[in-house]
């Protein structure tokens, strides 16, 4: 792609144009947050400018505007993953809280004692502790599909999981921490033969892959707007109609009631089922950019493009001595993982950082993982479509230069 | 020398230079070459988890002074916490709980205790200042 095309996009996003210890800023820390572009700030501020009110409740003009605005936002998001109706997505504060909701709802609704929930050993903590603590509760037990040393999910023993009877399956689509694209559509599959639902988490896919909920026949898919360029506080839970509408409600009051005496209460359609309380419309507006932004790009160059940032990483670390990539897997998207011998990543971090380079080191919120290698914690760069070949490279340089000074 | 005069020491010692990257050199030198604590404490017992790095800290009162030992498996975050033990360690727990610690912000190394920061070494500070507490008070039973 060229990079004309490039420099305009990356135009969109002001806040990459600035110098951190007097050095131009590379970001490259992406599958923590992406940056907002211009359009996504506009339409969140002219909300609050000549929109805020809040919605579903109010006959008056502004309260019509703002809700028609949110349901439309609704329907693009809808749109986006290829979901069946609008009322199939609920606006969430983002994936995190998707997993809970899904974990109490689904949770109360299936789980019984001695139930088991499956998932991966790559998982966020996202993705691990609200099936934790509710299989605590109800006296159930955690299955984890292992992995091989390149973070690539075994297949076999993940049928012979399934043999032991789990009501629910939830992956990670994209491992925020090895990068591994794992055969979601494969194992959605594999599942739904012993009929078990199967969710999604798709944090780290939405801002760079297609996703068609409906091909892939994924129950729930869950994601943060955050990561898509969108605000943050706001993100999504898709779910097939019939499992939103036995799950029970997760947060109680404001929209998703439908009666109300002091004896008892009857809830709201969906979606409104699932949304207590004032939503945060304004980002949910804000998200609907982010969509429209994502949308008016050419998808299939942008992903390639970014296959080339990670490549082009990927072969100029090679070269540095004792480095160690975690996480190998032959089919990889957005982010390099890795440590050095001898070196902390901490250590790397921190020096990189003085050179202008926004990495994420740590554990990445997935303990368990660097438990699986190991290590500490490890270096990530993660890309986003506004990166450059020249970034990629003053990164490996910062990366050698520091690996220099910690040995 | 009082905890003032090494901090003055100190400062004196980072101001040779001017550019960010030999000042980390040199905390990273003495990061390394300082083997700070006896194997023995590096267990769970003097772990402060610090989320990015880890730190082990242990403390004794001896003749009416602090002395501590801490490490860490990060290199920069032990070139501090050496700074931090040169400055405190040997000196009278009222006079570590009347310090201030200005000259990390002198050699432009305040950010690395900040919260946000989480590399341990502001819960170490505290888990110092909490020994100097505890052994002020038995002293004062004394």
């Amino acid at each position: 792609m060229d990079s004309t095309y490039i420099n305009e996009i990356r135009r969109q996003f002001p806040i990459l144009n600035q110098q951190v210890y007097g050095k131009p800023l590379v970001y490259l820390d992406n599958a923590a947050t992406t940056q907002k572009p211009l359009c996504v700030i506009d339409r969140e501020r002219d909300y609050y400018l000549h929109e805020n009110c809040n919605i579903h409740r109010g006959v008056h003009y502004l309260s019509q505007m703002a809700t028609e605005a949110y349901e439309n936002a609704r329907r693009t998001v809808a749109a986006f993953i290829h979901a069946a109706a609008p009322h199939d997505i609920v606006f969430t504060r983002g994936t995190t809280e998707s997993l809970n909701l899904l974990a109490s709802s689904l949770g109360q609704l299936l789980i019984e004692e001695n139930d088991k929930v499956l998932i991966s050993a790559m998982e966020h903590h996202s993705n691990l502790v609200p099936w934790q603590q509710m299989l605590r509760q109800k006296k159930g037990q955690l299955l984890v599909c292992p992995m091989d040393d390149n973070g690539v999910l075994d297949l076999q023993r993940y049928e012979t999981l399934l043999d032991e009877k789990p009501r629910i399956v939830s992956i990670a689509h994209i491992s925020n921490t090895l990068g591994t694209i794992n055969p979601i559509k494969e194992m959605i599959g594999m599942a739904h033969k012993h009929g078990i639902p199967v969710i999604v988490d798709g944090a780290q896919s939405i801002a760079h892959h297609y996703i068609d909920v409906q091909s892939l026949d994924c129950d729930f898919f869950v994601f943060s707007g955050h990561k898509m360029y969108a605000p943050m506080g706001i993100g999504g839970l898709y779910g097939k109609s019939d499992w939103l509408e036995k799950m029970p409600p997760y947060q109680f009051g404001g929209e998703m009631v439908d009666q109300v005496s002091f004896e008892a209460t009857t809830f709201n359609k969906l979606p409104f089922k699932f949304e207590a309380g004032t939503p945060n419309v304004g980002a949910a507006l804000g998200l609907e950019s982010a969509v429209r932004f994502i949308e008016s790009l050419d998808r299939n160059q942008i992903e390639a493009y970014e296959s080339a940032l990670l490549q082009r990483a990927v072969e100029q670390l090679s070269e540095i001595e004792g480095l160690r990539f975690i996480g190998q897997a032959a089919k990889r998207s957005g982010l390099v993982s890795f440590v050095i011998d001898g070196i902390h990543p901490y250590d790397l971090g921190t020096i990189i950082d003085k050179m202008g380079v926004a990495v994420r080191t740590g554990h990445h919120c997935a303990e368990p993982v660097m438990t699986r290698f190991g290590i500490p914690g490890t270096v990530r760069a993660s890309f986003a479509l506004y990166n450059t070949m020249e970034e990629v490279d003053v990164f490996v340089k910062a990366v050698k230069k520091a690996a220099a000074m910690l040995r | 020398m009082t905890i003032k005069e090494i901090q003055d020491a100190i400062v004196e010692d980072f101001s040779m230079f001017d550019d960010w990257m030999d000042r980390y050199a040199m905390l990273i030198e003495i990061g390394k070459e300082c083997p700070l604590i006896d194997d023995k404490y590096r267990d769970d017992k003097h772990l402060i988890n610090g989320c990015q790095s880890r730190v082990w800290l242990s403390a004794e009162m001896k003749d009416g002074k602090v002395y501590f030992a801490a490490d860490s498996d990060a290199v920069i975050t032990k070139g501090i916490i050496y700074l931090l033990i040169k400055v405190f360690s040997g000196q009278t727990p009222s006079d570590i709980l009347d310090s201030d610690l200005g000259f990390l912000d002198k050699i432009g190394l305040k950010e690395h205790l900040s919260p946000t920061r989480s590399n341990g070494l502001l819960s170490m500070l505290k888990q110092m200042m909490l020994y100097a507490e505890a052994f002020k008070l038995q002293e004062d039973k004394k």
